[in-house]
């Protein structure tokens, strides 16, 4: 099989072309939507959002979640709120600005037909959840409140307190349980999805999925395949991700044919608590927002152990505000984070580890008034006291930088399919709007743009001319392949004679791609990481210690599929990170940095989607470059 | 710190179940309640024996997923906070902890201290919802709402799910969770055109389930978001007005 990459951007205005592919797309009448079979997985804000409009189009749904609920999705842990460009605030904002603030942001790596897109769809968003019940802030006069966010200069952001994504995906998975109750969606809960099926002419016509709670392995078929099942940053073991999220769905789908985009592109957020123990499970994200009302600073002299409150003003260093008075505390998160860690490297680190740097609020209280300061954060902060044991009312937080947010992900057209016909991937799990970096409140946009508004229409154009087309039985050879497949590798983890648990593994893989391929990377590091990843990961295939069996609840053996899986995205993203010789958004390569320490982009050589072909041995690299018709690259300042 | 815990295991929904007791050494002040299973769980997978089945998720207290009851209590002795937020600190050297699932008719064990919360999936479907077709809404900022009832709404909005209200309450009532949802909802004027359809959805969908309110309180003070009881009051008011 050849891997083509088209990316179906229409041609014309940028600012007509979503209207215009709107009216070009093939439509599906009516009474013919029932005839069509779509898989979603994945019940996040993407998930639930697509699997709730495609239903109330019409349309015949299943949807996979490994969560009991479809509400329990990583989606809900997002914070700090939404953009759109609604201009609310009379600053400045239009459709255009959100735009370019998004290409600007991502370091001009994405696609400016999908980005201008997003920024379209941006405002309808609101006026779903707003309607859906949403519960956004608001001002006395009883309209919608909105605050700013790093890499911008406008005030863009809708947030519910510090639980925007909470309430985002309540909305939208009432959504989907009212489709639920009305018989248009079967909802399989505990239910994980092992591999894509594709049928003689390369098309996904199905899926295999195991009930967590029996271990029975079945398939399942369909027209068409969404995807919608997160990113990846747990490859790190230490993120601001869930336990479950995981890269399983997007790597076998990978491995079926679907070319996985920018692999290396992942965000290190600069705002979370520091790592406290050695058996931590995972790190805790503060929102960003904090950063509007924060300011960061390190002790001026290193090894400084005062406590925060003995050092005085001079022999503070606010090193944001210092390297960037414009945007100060409001840089984007890759600059923030990298900042951080040089303050940490010169040994300038605060706390008992000396891995954080102070974010403070005292200027903020004694301007605004506790209270003020309690209404915006007051469940951040109390999310803070419990962790650490510390007041930040009293005590300046600690942050540091952690894994948040994969930029990469499946290579998707404008149509949001992947490489693979008839499998589409939507949210976190596509590569498609934020470039090498995401600024922040634009993952849930994204999410329910893809989900909302954009999926419903472009699926469509796809399945209109297989109007009387069968289902791929169940029984197929393509079916009855990938279940052996599935049952062989399931059986396989129970009949190692291990040593250690699947988590033990995925501990020891975090380390290594934290040091080589987190916030900074160099080749010679890169190199010896796909050496011992690779090392651990036969180490894995026989090592991995695995109890019960496979025909009941075991979590163990669920874990050790998922961080198998791991191990062989681990390598394709060092690859990824080895071959991109430049510095660009959240991917650092130290060979590429300005005198000053900037990331040094590389547009004549590296101005490219980097989507990658698996092949069993050396992956292969196909390019899809990009241009900027109203853009212009320059070196991102925020100076 | 060394501790000791006694775990309900229970190997399947219909198989009986046993406390077994382990030990657990070095716990520190910053360990999460959850970090000293998966320290457990990892000693035992090296000694060969079977993990303990828990769920938890996001693990900042916002999933829902996690929940026991430890030492007879929902999510533990600290108030507004779910069992993955609850740090060792709490715990002294030497401390016995009892670690059981959530126990209520309407949460059938699936394995351990693995629970079937569902029945909140069918409340939620029975109703809790404003029904809102992709693509139908007005601008968002064309229906003002007093900003008393949108914090009084998020207030309740708050629910995770978890299902502590239940397994606090003496008669095993959802009353808690329906609450919230339904004062979410019906304090909106969003949702004022379905208020009476959901009310009586959601409340005769939960009585399949669950068992009747008699004001112990033991919910709201269980709750991680803490929610407050008054919402209850307001469910059965508007559960009155519905069935009028």
């Amino acid at each position: 099989m050849t891997l083509t990459l088209e990316s179906m951007v229409p041609p014309g205005a940028i600012d007509r072309a979503w209207n215009e592919h709107r009216f070009n797309v093939r439509l599906v009448n009516p009474s013919n939507k029932r005839r069509f079979k779509i898989i979603v997985v994945g019940t996040g804000l993407a998930g639930a959002s697509a699997a709730a409009t495609l239903a109330e189009l019409g349309y015949d749904v299943s949807v996979y979640t490994f969560h009991d609920s479809p509400r329990r999705a990583h989606s809900i842990a997002a914070q700090g709120g939404i953009n759109a460009a609604k201009d609310y605030r009379n600053d400045g904002d239009s459709v255009f600005r959100l735009f370019y603030d998004t290409v600007k942001g991502g370091d001009f790596r994405s696609r400016e037909a999908n980005v201008y897109r997003l920024a379209q769809v941006s405002n309808e968003i609101i006026d779903q959840a707003t309607a859906q019940g949403v519960p956004f802030a608001r001002e006395y006069g009883g309209l919608l409140d909105n605050r700013s966010f790093g890499g911008a200069q406008v005030s863009r952001t809708f947030y519910a307190r510090g639980q925007t994504g909470q309430q985002l995906l309540l909305g939208a998975y009432q959504a989907l349980m009212r489709q639920v109750a009305a018989g248009k969606v079967q909802l399989n809960t505990r239910t994980e999805m092992l591999d894509v099926v594709t049928d003689g002419d390369g098309k996904a016509v199905g899926v295999v999925v195991r009930d967590l709670l029996t271990g029975e392995v079945r398939s399942v078929n369909a027209h068409a395949v969404v995807l919608a099942t997160g990113g990846y940053s747990n490859v790190f073991y230490l993120s601001t991700n869930a336990k479950g999220s995981n890269a399983t769905a997007i790597w076998r789908a990978h491995k079926r044919g679907a070319a996985f985009a920018n692999p290396c592109f992942t965000q290190i957020h600069p705002t979370c608590i520091p790592q406290s123990d050695d058996t931590q499970s995972k790190l805790t994200l503060m929102s960003e927002s904090l950063r509007n009302d924060g300011r960061i600073w390190v002790p001026l002299k290193a090894g400084d152990d005062r406590p925060p409150e003995n050092i005085p003003e001079d022999e503070r260093d606010y090193f944001l505000e210092r390297r960037y008075p414009a945007f100060g505390n409001l840089v984007p998160r890759d600059v923030a984070s990298r900042a951080a860690k040089a303050m940490i490297d010169e040994n300038r680190g605060v706390g008992p580890r000396r891995n954080g740097v102070y974010l403070d609020f005292a200027e903020s209280i004694k301007r605004l008034g506790q209270d003020v300061i309690r209404a915006r954060y007051g469940n951040l902060f109390q999310m803070y006291e419990r962790i650490t044991g510390e007041d930040p009312y009293r005590v300046p937080m600690r942050i540091y930088p952690a894994p948040h947010y994969t930029m990469g992900g499946l290579w998707v057209d404008y149509n949001l399919m992947t490489t693979i016909d008839g499998l589409y991937a939507i949210g976190e799990a596509n590569f498609s709007d934020h470039g090498a970096n995401r600024l922040g409140a634009s993952a849930l946009m994204q999410g329910l743009a893809d989900g909302y508004f954009i999926l419903p229409v472009t699926i469509g154009d796809y399945l209109a001319p297989l109007l009387g087309k069968a289902l791929t039985p169940t029984d197929d050879d393509a079916f009855l392949e990938a279940e052996a497949a599935v049952r062989a590798r399931v059986t396989s983890y129970l009949n190692t004679e291990g040593d250690h648990s699947a988590d033990w593994y995925h501990r020891e893989l975090g380390k290594i791609m934290w040091e080589a391929c987190g916030m900074a990377r160099n080749a010679s590091g890169l190199e010896h990481a796909l050496q011992e990843i690779a090392k651990l990961h036969e180490r894995f295939k026989t090592g991995v210690k695995v109890l019960g069996n496979g025909e009941s609840l075991n979590q163990g053996l669920e874990k050790a599929g998922r961080v198998d899986d791991f191990f062989e995205l681990a390598q394709l993203m060092c690859r990824d990170a080895l071959h991109r010789e430049e510095s660009c958004g959240g991917h650092f390569r130290e060979e590429h940095q300005t005198p000053d320490g900037e990331a040094l982009r590389d547009d004549d050589n590296f101005s490219y989607v980097a989507a990658w072909e698996y092949t069993g041995a050396e992956p292969v690299l196909h390019k899809e470059e990009l241009t900027f018709q109203h853009v212009r690259p320059t070196q991102r300042s925020y100076a | 710190m060394k501790l000791t815990l006694k775990v309900w295991r229970q190997a399947g929904p219909d198989a009986p179940g046993d406390f077994e007791t382990y030990q657990v050494d070095d716990v520190t002040d910053e360990m999460s309640f959850l970090e000293v299973l998966d320290v457990l769980n990892e000693q035992l997978v090296v000694e060969g024996r079977e993990p303990i089945a828990f769920d938890s998720d996001c693990r900042e207290g916002i999933c829902g997923s996690c929940g026991v009851m430890i030492d007879g209590q929902a999510h533990g002795p600290q108030r507004g906070t779910a069992t993955c937020q609850l740090h060792m600190r709490l715990y002294q050297d030497g401390d016995t902890i009892v670690v059981e699932p959530f126990r209520s008719a309407g949460f059938p064990i699936v394995k351990d201290l693995v629970v079937d919360r569902s029945a909140f999936d069918r409340i939620i479907e029975a109703g809790g919802f404003i029904t809102v077709p992709t693509g139908s809404a007005p601008d968002a900022n064309l229906i003002p709402v007093p900003k008393v009832d949108s914090d009084r709404a998020m207030d309740a909005a708050q629910c995770i799910a978890c299902g502590a209200c239940v397994a606090a309450c003496p008669n095993g009532a959802g009353q808690l969770f329906t609450a919230a949802k339904l004062a979410h909802l019906n304090l909106l004027p969003q949702g004022q055109p379905e208020r009476q359809r959901r009310t009586i959805g959601m409340v005769e969908e939960m009585e399949n389930y669950f068992g009747s309110c008699t004001n112990h309180r033991e919910c709201s003070a269980a709750c991680p978001k803490e929610i407050s009881i008054d919402f209850i009051a307001m469910l059965n008011r508007d559960y009155r007005k519905a069935r009028r």
